[in-house]
């Protein structure tokens, strides 16, 4: 027997990019970071033939969780086509060997970036999260050492006071994107930059979402069915965006999270930001045969 | 036949609110303070004065629980803090602090968030101790900046804008929106010129009749102690060198270095 009969075959790299030992530490701590909802864990980020902001942390994630069987989707900005998305997509399949799709319904993992699906998702799929700063204390306490104490205290008054501050100076709560949320009743985290409009999604879901920082060196956790509360005063409700009275330019569709374009005239159009569901509702209104899932908004109301 | 007794005096009855025996504390070769024992009565203001480095803002800073001691024991009379509060955990210490204690640094730039608006300030208190209503939270801050003396039109401007006076003012309405049992002074009025001093002087003395608030106030200057403190404490190289009632310490300095300290009036 000699030693190359011992050794693995040599193969240009490991399956799913990533080698074994980093894959199972992401494991290791994707398991405490569900164990312990929303509270952040530290992890080594490893290197990704993609520059560090442009979501390593969720593609590490996504390739740890990755098997020939996963079915992968991947949103921008609720878009399945654009550059970022389109590239991440298809490393991921060249890794991985796993199938692609642009449904939310099929695919058994979903890597996004600032939007959650329109449409439900159900307990057999991960929700991956890109998240750019993962410590929600870090506007109001810049050392990181005491933001970390505080949390271990639980220690959150002043996010309140952040939120007094909008209130205060602008009439209204300010924050639109990463709204400041407590997890399990314990943990404040940032649901990274999510509008508000996606945060209710988060609460008692189905499916597991897993939120992790590439450049931070951080990730987290929103296990199913746990409660995941925005920060509010007792006398100041929390609220989505406006958006439940626009309709889509190109879909018609109404009750949506839409992106705005401007016009040159000044006015602005709409169109829906979670784009497959705008291909769905267009194909459906030419006689396709479409699936559409049960959708969290039903007529621009959270049900 | 009536037997008629005689009620010991009020100092003897009462318990004291603050009771700090024994502390000790170096920085290395540095001793800060070398077995400093001082009582508050409540309701009383307790002057410290020393020149610097004798050790008066190191004692308040431990009054505040920013910093432990060596050795020593610290109590507070109130219903809910039993025990040495030095040995109470950093979680039990931050609520205590919060809600029992208020604090006036010398410097606005440690009590206050510069760039957070006035009101924000003296409500971060409120949220500490568990107020989750914004109505509520405008209310009393503006009701506690209203008692110390601030002008209700810039409750929004945050401090960074505002002159060391009216910083000064935020800092005291921060300290006094809880109502707490002990109000602690760090030189308050220095750094601030002639006319603001007796103003600010005017307030704090105006609240300490109004609401009892046992107060201690660290100064060098002589004069805010004679107009403010009952009680006096002179300390000198991390030692207490005398105790007295004001006037007795002022009238009739009995150690050398505090003779020295009167006399030295400019």
């Amino acid at each position: 027997m000699s030693l190359s009969d011992l050794a693995k075959p040599w193969a240009a790299m490991s399956y799913g990019f990533l080698d074994a030992s980093a894959k199972r530490e992401l494991r290791r701590k994707m398991v405490k970071a569900v164990a312990v909802p929303g509270c952040q864990m530290p992890y080594a980020s490893r290197e990704v033939p993609m520059a560090r902001g442009w979501g390593t942390g969720g593609l590490q994630v996504s390739l740890t969780l990755i098997n020939p069987k996963s079915v992968v989707k991947v949103i921008d900005q609720g878009a399945d086509d654009s550059v970022n998305a389109a590239s991440i997509r298809r490393f991921l399949a060249r890794v991985s060997g796993a199938m692609t799709t642009t449904d939310t319904l099929t695919a058994s993992l979903i890597q996004s970036r600032h939007r959650i699906p329109e449409e439900k998702l159900s307990d057999n799929q991960v929700l991956v999260l890109q998240v750019p700063n993962p410590e929600p204390l870090r506007p109001v306490q810049p050392n990181m050492s005491i933001a970390r104490q505080m949390h271990a205290d639980a220690d959150y008054s002043r996010m309140w006071l952040q939120l007094y501050e909008q209130i205060v100076c602008s009439g209204r709560v300010m924050q639109g994107a990463s709204y400041p949320s407590l997890v399990n009743g314990r943990h404040v985290m940032t649901p990274s930059p999510i509008p508000r409009w996606d945060v209710p999604k988060l609460h008692m879901a189905e499916h597991l979402t897993i939120l992790s920082a590439g450049r931070e060196k951080r990730l987290f956790a929103v296990p199913p069915f746990t409660r995941v509360e925005p920060l509010v005063f007792d006398d100041v409700p929390f609220q989505v965006e406006d958006h439940a009275d626009l309709s889509c330019y190109r879909s018609g569709a109404r009750g949506f999270f839409m992106n705005e374009i401007p016009q040159d005239d000044g006015t602005s159009q709409y169109e829906l930001s979670d784009s497959e569901y705008g291909v769905k509702t267009i194909r459906d209104r030419e006689g396709d045969p479409v699936r559409f899932g049960e959708t969290w908004y039903k007529n621009g109301k959270f049900s | 036949m009536t037997t008629m007794t005689l009620e010991p005096p009020r100092l003897v009855r009462t318990k004291p609110l603050l009771e700090i025996r024994d502390v000790s504390r170096s920085y290395g070769e540095v001793r800060a303070l070398h077995k400093v024992s001082a009582t508050a009565y409540p309701g009383e203001v307790l002057g410290i004065v020393g020149e610097s480095g004798s050790g008066k803002s190191t004692l308040l800073r431990m009054m505040n629980l920013e910093e432990l001691p060596d050795s020593g024991s610290y109590h507070l009379d109130l219903p809910d803090t039993p025990g040495d509060l030095f040995e109470l955990d950093r979680f039990a210490r931050r609520m205590l602090c919060a809600t029992r204690i208020g604090i006036v640094y010398q410097n606005p730039h440690l009590g206050l968030l510069m760039k957070h608006s006035s009101s924000g300030n003296v409500a971060e208190r409120l949220l500490i101790a568990g107020e989750r209503r914004f109505g509520v939270l405008r209310e009393k801050a503006r009701e506690a900046l209203s008692a110390s003396e601030f002008p209700l039109e810039r409750l929004d401007a945050p401090p960074i804008e505002l002159s060391g006076g009216m910083q000064q003012r935020v800092q005291l309405a921060k300290a006094i929106a809880l109502e707490p049992a002990l109000l602690l002074l760090d030189e308050p009025t220095t750094g601030l010129d002639v006319s603001v001093q007796a103003l600010l002087l005017d307030t704090l003395k105006r609240l300490q009749q109004e609401r009892k608030i046992t107060m201690v106030i660290v100064s060098h200057d002589l004069g805010v102690i004679r107009t403010l403190a009952d009680r006096v404490m002179v300390m000198r190289r991390g030692e207490v060198v005398e105790v007295g009632l004001a006037d007795q310490v002022f009238q009739d300095p009995q150690h050398p270095y505090t003779q020295q300290l009167v006399h030295a009036k400019l």
